[in-house]
Parts: C-alpha cells; structure tokens; sequence
C-alpha cells in the first residue's frame, strides 16, 4: 500500500515469515515451525528477490481509489466474523477438531507405529496417500517452472558471459571461506533431520528445503556454472522424478504384499519394523524430491535472469512487446 | 551451589537482554545505515552470546549444553560475516556514510549522496 | 468473553489484508504477496485450532499426558511446502509476462492487450 519499493516489502514479508514461525513454536507445532522459518524466511525471499532483479524494484504509482476493493474486503471480513460466533474457543480440549480421529492418533500409534513424533507418523503412515499427493503437486510445480523458464542452452552458452565487473567476485573472498567451512555442517544437519524426524521435529521435507537451501548458498557465491558443475540439472531432474518414484513404489509393494496402498504392516514380517522401514523409505523420497525441486526452481530463475540479462545487453531499449 | 547458578545465569541474561534492547533502540535511532548496522552486529554477537551463556549455565545435561554451544558458535561465525558483507555492498555500491555537521570530511562527500537512508542509494 | 475467539479475528485480519493487496494492488509481485499473506493465514487458524490448553508439543514422551492436536499440523507442514511450489510457478508466469510485456502493472498489461486488438 504505502510501500513502492518492492525489496522493502519482500523483508518484510520475510520477518513475517519467522515470526510466525516463533507462533507455531508456541502454539506447539514445532515440525511446522521449522518448516515455515525454512520456507517462509528462507527459500521465499530468496525467489523473490530473484524475480524482483527481473522486474524492477519499483512500483510505478497508484491509479485509482479502492474503495470497492474496500467494501468487498469488509463485507467478507464482517461475515466471517459472524460465522465465528459458533467456533469453539482457544486452547479448549472438548472441540469438536480434538474428538474424531485425534485421539485415536495420540493414543495408538506408540502400539502401532512406535515413532515417538506423531505428526511424523500421521504424516508418513496413516495419511501416506495424501502426502504423496502433495509430493506429487510440488514434482508437477517443479516441471512447471522448468517448462516456463527453460533457456535452450545454445543460446545461453554461444553468447559471451555476461561483462559482469570481476571486483564483484572479490568481493566476496570472506563470505566465500566462511561458507566453504560452513558446508559440511549444513549437510550434517540435514541428514540429521531428515533421519531423526521420527524422533523430534523433522523430516523429508524440512531436511529437503535445507539441502537445496546449501546447492542455493553455493551457487549464490560461486556462480551458477560452478553450481551445475556440482550438480548437473539434467541429475537434479531426473533425482526429482526418482524421489515421487521411491514413495509411490512402497505403496505398490505393499499392495503386492496382499496390503492396501501404503499399508506399512506388509512391508516385513514385523509389522512395527515394516512401519519404520516404510515410514524411512518415503521420508526420503520425500527429501529427494523437495530438494531436487526447490534446486530446480532457484537454477531455473537464475538462468532465465541471466538469459534475459543477455537479451537487454544485446538488444537495448527494444521496447515492450 | 543453586542460589550461585540461578544468581549468574540471571546476570548474564539481564544482561544479553539489555544489549539487545539497546541494540533494538540503536536500530531505530542512529541515523545511517552504518551505525545502523553496528547496532544489528552489536545485538546479534554479545547479546545473542550472553543470552546463551545464561541459558549453558542453567542447561540441565551435557545434550543441551551441546546444543547451545553449537548454535553460539554458528551465531559468533554467521553474525560477524553478514555484517562484513552486507557493509561492504554497501560502500561499494556508493553509499556513504553520514558524517557529524561539525567533521571536516563531510566536505569530500556530494551533498546528494549524503542521505543516510538505503533507498537512496 | 469473546477473547477465546481472537485467534480466529487474527486469522481473519491478516487474510483480509491479503484478499485487499490481491484486489487492489496492481503490481503483480505484490498481488503474490498477498496471496502468501492469505495464506499464512490460514496456517495460523489451523495451528491456532489444534493447540489445546495445558498440552505440549505432540512428540511422545513417558511422563506427559496432554498433547496438542498433531493431524493440522501435519496438514500445514505440507501444504507450506506446496505452498512455496505454487508461489514458485506464479512467479515464474510473472517473469514471463514481464518478457513479453515489459511491465508487470496490471492496467499497462491491460491497456498493451487493447492497443493490439
């Protein structure tokens, strides 16, 4: 509203992001707090300050008055409060949320599933299909980035670099040594994450954002063309596709098993060991696929900028359209 | 042995608590973005370190007391180098810093370029 | 009395400001991040509903009885995730649209799409 700069507005969004990252802590969600400081603070700010170097940064002015935007929003706002009159109030144990499948989870699965962190095993055992589908989604928003801003890398790679000022990458000497020390301890912190989800907060997709939030790090310093050195997009993509493979094949074999789709128990003799083999094996589809995704995504933007960077340097002040 | 533990670990949190505070009121109150930055560093290397000293000292294993170890050497390594590069983009993309009125080196300083805020740059 | 219902009023003041910055703004950038604030929002009312008075965080431990609900925050954790993807490819329809157009003001892309019709 009263912000024209659009990089302003993006810290701020991020600040927002991590305090309500600190509300979910406090609201005891603590899997979702550290998903949305990851996400929210994290990987966010960062697309969208890689699209506002595209963009521009400014806002160009204001048009015309809101006041029909206005009316809509406190019409909607008033009858929402309204419909608010019947909900069951703060922190109460007798709602309605807390009495149906709730109980049956907090109460059960240390018999049935034996992983101390329930969200984990409501997650990756008992609501597996609908995880998969949501992994599903993020795999299908990850190609659909690829499809809308794949460069042909013809043309990216004939065309000279950028004449960008070396200085610049001088520049960044402490930060770069700092963060080659920083690294291992990055990746350790996401394997640990990823692999101690059934104990405490964590899991695939938390450990997956903290993964691509590392290849992102390198890349940001050392370039993108020692980025896909590291890492080939062509592996990053087909890693993406294995990780939705990995999770939906666990659900096959345990249909094979004479199961229902992602019906752990068959997974082994021992139904508590084929819950956890289970519940291992999609939390790493899962991180593969988040990971591969969101390194797609942050390479995808970055080549198409410095594609589009190339097209203005070639061709200046052609015009819109 | 307890009245000993509970007394230090409340003088360093105070203590952290007060620095973060001032740190808070430096962010708002100093007039360009260089001091600006020093209250930022300020906070988030010797207030953060304190707070965690005073929670070490109140730790009640050796796992916790791993823990708050880690993060305090993750914050002393991170805190200082963000300073270090977000100051150095600073100055290298022309932002300069805003001298006192009284300071004879204002004058190598082109009036339009002396606005203390970021946006200007 | 009515103080046990703020967590909804909270809930629905950030996401009218969203549904507002949608509407209103004509930048696209700023529409998205309305969008995101809407969002958030509705996190906030899930994770709000499932906490329970008195409970912790739903990790098992011996020696605690009281837990707070774990199935919304299951659903949340993935749908931020989801929800970023999602945020990834509208940005990436901006980014585009800006190539094309060469601006990413809502009425400019409307007028542009006139001229040539």
């Amino acid at each position: 509203m009263l912000l024209k700069d659009l990089f302003a507005v993006t810290m701020l969004l991020s600040i927002y992001g991590l305090l309500s990252a600190t509300f979910f802590v406090a609201m005891d969600a603590v899997d979702v707090a550290f998903t949305e400081a990851s996400v929210g603070a994290g990987i966010s700010t960062l697309l969208l300050l890689v699209v506002i170097s595209v963009t521009g940064r400014r806002e160009r002015r204001v048009r015309h008055k809101p006041y029909a935007a206005l009316f809509v929003v406190i019409l909607t706002s008033m009858l929402l409060v309204f419909g608010t009159s019947d909900m069951p109030y703060f922190g109460s144990a007798d709602a309605p949320i807390h009495n149906h499948v709730a109980p049956r989870y907090l109460n059960d699965s240390m018999q049935e599933i034996n992983v101390p962190n329930i969200v984990t095993a409501v997650l990756a055992s008992y609501r597996a299909f609908d995880t998969f589908g949501e992994v599903v989604v993020i795999f299908t928003a990850g190609i659909g980035v690829l499809a809308l801003m794949s460069v042909s890398s013809k043309a990216l790679s004939k065309s000279q670099p950028l004449n960008r000022p070396r200085g610049l990458y001088e520049q960044h000497l402490v930060i770069r040594i700092v963060a080659k020390t920083l690294f291992p301890f990055i990746f350790l912190f996401a394997l640990y994450v990823q692999f101690h989800g059934d104990f405490g907060p964590g899991g695939g997709f938390q450990a997956g954002v903290i993964f691509a939030a590392a290849f992102i790090l390198y890349a940001m310093l050392f370039g993108l063309d020692a980025a896909t050195k590291v890492i080939k997009p062509a592996v990053i993509e087909l890693l993406a596709a294995l990780g939705v493979l990995l999770y939906g094949s666990v659900g096959i074999v345990t249909l094979l098993n004479g199961g229902n789709f992602f019906d752990y128990d068959y997974l082994l003799a021992d139904p508590i060991a084929g819950q956890h083999l289970g519940i291992l094996i999609i939390e790493l589809g899962v991180g593969i696929t988040v990971t591969c995704v969101m390194i797609m995504i942050c390479f995808g933007f970055s080549l198409r900028r410095r594609a589009y960077e190339q097209k203005v340097a070639i061709r200046p002040k052609e015009g819109a359209v | 042995m307890d009245l000993v533990i509970s007394i230090s670990s409340g003088i360093c949190l105070l203590l952290g608590s007060f620095i973060c505070v001032s740190g808070s009121i430096g962010l708002l109150r100093f007039p360009d973005f260089y001091t600006r930055m020093h209250a930022t560093s300020v906070t988030e290397t010797s207030g953060v370190a304190l707070i965690l000293i005073g929670l070490m000292i109140l730790s009640p294993d050796l796992l916790v007391f791993a823990k708050l170890v880690m993060i305090l050497l993750l914050g002393l390594l991170i805190g200082p180098t963000t300073g270090h590069v977000l100051a150095k983009a600073a100055y290298h993309n022309g932002l300069k810093p805003k001298l006192t009125k009284s300071g004879n080196e204002q004058s190598s300083v082109p009036s339009s370029e002396r606005g203390g805020d970021i946006s200007k740059s | 009395m009515f103080i046990g219902l703020a967590n909804t009023w909270v809930a629905i003041l950030l996401m009218m400001i969203g549904l507002y910055i949608v509407i209103a703004q004509g930048n696209l950038i700023k529409k998205i991040i309305g969008l995101t604030l809407f969002q958030t929002s509705v996190f906030i009312f899930y994770i709000s509903m499932a906490k329970v008075e008195g409970g912790t965080a739903p990790i098992f431990s011996s020696d605690i009885s009281i837990y707070s609900n774990p199935l919304p925050h299951a659903l949340i954790l993935t749908a931020i995730v989801v929800g970023i993807s999602t945020t990834a490819l509208a940005l990436s329809l901006i980014v585009r649209i800006k190539e094309a157009y060469g601006t990413i003001e809502e009425e400019e892309i409307q007028g542009l799409d006139e001229e040539q019709d």
